[in-house]
């Protein structure tokens, strides 16, 4: 009796489990096959939309499953940038050893920052996280010779093609970009999606909602911590890296504290603790504002606007929203 | 006989908060397989002795030993692994997650041994687990619902369930029958004698009907000292405990 109720459960979760896993794979699908209806314009927004949108995962992995509110992690996606693209502007490294680097560096960044930063939680992480980036962003700025700093570096014409087999792939060629981007987008969905449905990312949860009672049924919560925030980290960073290869360029601006703030918007407005919401939030609010500035040179005024009213009609973001009206299996 | 080393000792537990001392220099001790009631007035410091215990509060001075061992600078998540459990005197357990999920945390905790393990899901052996631990305190989950949901005193039983799914061999129980219901109390009291035998039980608590019918020691705490210790029956027969702690 017992032993029937258990394997149907078991069952159960297996067949949510395929369920989750099947949304997912299909919304890959479905972008890989709106490259070829897409117009040029669109097809080139939606590439850079993707990288944007890896980025918020990353984000979202500390935010929305650890419940710790970062903004420092411009900080991180500079460090997978700059690893990538100054060796490749300097030492004439090909896109995947220079992908390598750029995820080491900001892996090693992950670790370090998250060492010293995790000590803190609540304002005081966002308050130390912030500090830390700014002085990142000022060192980028002060090492202007090496970095380009504010004008930054163009890297058109110093990436060699990437060989992969008999595939030989220049970066600079649109539809390249996106599959490019669509790759890692899906790869950054689906290490998402694995890290917070294996029982590391249930002690994830268990630490945003109540980190004491998790110390005291016995897990590290520091550990399992700077676990999330060095994945997160890593995960911003090879979105950095990615945008670095796809776009040729590299410089401060994407170390400043707007890049740490994007990502926190496009979570918020696509909903915070699903995988999907960030692609959902990068979406709109990239098209939002290069909509409105086409009207408009006080565009920002209509964003904030457009902010202020889905934070208020949705407060859980766009796919909390889903997810509230419909079954619990929204990603 | 030769002296045997009891379960759990302290040896001048100490600790101040600020100008305040909250627990005086306490030398106490527990041996396997007993209920331990620690009763006092509010104040009396029972909370703060008890969370050195688990490992929640630092102390200031002095020294824990559990098995053996010198436990005072283990991290509290550590001492979970070496058997201590602990239940909050606020219920606290995860309130957005379901109680299968809050659960299968702690039994999580005991499959795995290190942090990085728990990236290996064993769903099938989690789901008997989970069942097994909701069975033995005879609570079944009415659905899916989020635990802050249940009615309280389902989330006080959920929280020994965590606790027990965590095998400890001390279970502490900080006022486990607050605001429950006088059935409910009965129960509980009947689930801890169950299960004596392989868990040591360190409770505080107010009632006295469940002090009395429950325990076989009752330790009496008053201005962060232990000023009394005993058999239920000495321990109501004792003047100073009348006066401080009966009120006559």
């Amino acid at each position: 009796m017992t032993v029937r109720v258990q394997s149907g459960e078991v069952a159960a979760l297996a067949r949510a489990n395929r369920l989750v896993w099947g949304v997912h794979l299909a919304v890959a699908a479905l972008l890989l096959l709106l490259q070829f209806v897409l117009p040029p314009f669109h097809h080139g927004m939606l590439a850079r939309i993707m990288v944007l949108a890896s980025y918020a995962i990353g984000y979202n992995l500390l935010l929305g499953y650890t419940g710790l509110m970062s903004l420092g992690h411009a900080m991180f996606f500079a460090a997978g940038m700059y690893g990538t693209g100054l060796t490749v502007y300097y030492l004439g490294f090909g896109a995947l050893p220079a992908i390598v680097i750029g995820l080491l560096t900001s892996i090693a960044v992950a670790l370090v920052i998250g060492w010293i930063t995790l000590r803190t939680t609540g304002v005081s992480f966002l308050i130390v996280t912030m500090m830390f980036a700014q002085a990142f962003f000022l060192a980028t700025l002060y090492f202007n010779r090496i970095t380009g700093g504010d004008q930054g570096l163009v890297l058109a014409g110093r990436l060699p093609p990437l060989h992969l087999g008999p595939l030989t792939l220049n970066l600079a060629q649109p539809g390249v970009k996106y599959n490019v981007a669509l790759v890692v987008f899906t790869a950054c969905v689906l290490l998402g999606l694995w890290l917070v449905r294996s029982p590391a990312g249930r002690v994830l949860v268990a630490i945003r909602e109540n980190e004491e009672r998790a110390r005291l049924i016995g897990y590290n919560t520091f550990h399992y911590k700077w676990l999330a925030l060095t994945i997160s980290g890593a995960v911003s960073g090879l979105a950095g890296s990615t945008y670095t290869l796809l776009f040729s360029y590299l410089g401060s601006s994407f170390a400043s504290i707007l890049y740490s703030i994007y990502p926190l918007l496009w979570t918020l407005v696509g909903g915070v603790g699903t995988i999907i919401g960030p692609l959902v939030g990068a979406t709109m609010m990239t098209y939002v504002v290069d909509i409105t500035s086409g009207y408009t040179t006080a565009y920002l005024i209509v964003v904030g606007a457009a902010l202020v009213i889905l934070i208020m009609r949705f407060p859980q973001g766009i796919m909390g929203a889903v997810r509230a009206r419909w079954p619990q299996w929204v990603p | 006989m030769g002296p045997v080393s009891p379960l759990l000792e302290t040896v001048n537990l100490e600790k101040w908060f600020g100008g305040l001392r909250a627990v005086h220099s306490v030398d106490f001790r527990l041996e396997r397989g007993e209920i331990r009631a620690i009763i006092g007035p509010n104040g009396a410091g029972k909370t703060t002795f008890v969370s050195m215990i688990c490992g929640r509060i630092p102390p200031t001075s002095g020294r824990v030993i559990f098995k053996g061992r010198e436990i005072t600078r283990v991290p509290a998540h550590a001492r979970v692994g070496l058997g201590i459990a602990y239940t909050f005197q606020l219920v606290s357990i995860f309130r957005n997650l379901t109680v299968y999920e809050n659960v299968a945390l702690a039994v999580q905790r005991r499959l795995v041994r290190h942090s990085l393990d728990a990236i290996k899901d064993n769903p099938r052996a989690l789901t008997a687990e989970v069942e097994g631990a909701l069975a033995e305190v005879e609570f079944s989950p009415p659905d899916d619902r989020p635990a802050g949901t249940l009615a309280h005193g389902h989330q006080r039983l959920l929280e020994v369930a965590m606790a027990l799914a965590l095998h400890p061999e001390l279970l502490i129980l900080d006022e486990p029958t607050q605001g429950l219901a006088p059935e409910e109390i009965a129960g509980l009291g009947a689930l801890i004698r169950r299960i004596t035998g392989n868990v040591t039980v360190l409770l505080i608590e107010h009632n006295m009907e469940v002090v009395l019918g429950l325990s076989q020691r009752v330790t009496v705490m008053n201005w962060g000292d232990i000023i009394a210790e005993g058999t239920p029956q000495e321990i109501e027969a004792n003047p100073e405990v009348q006066r401080v702690y009966l009120g006559q």
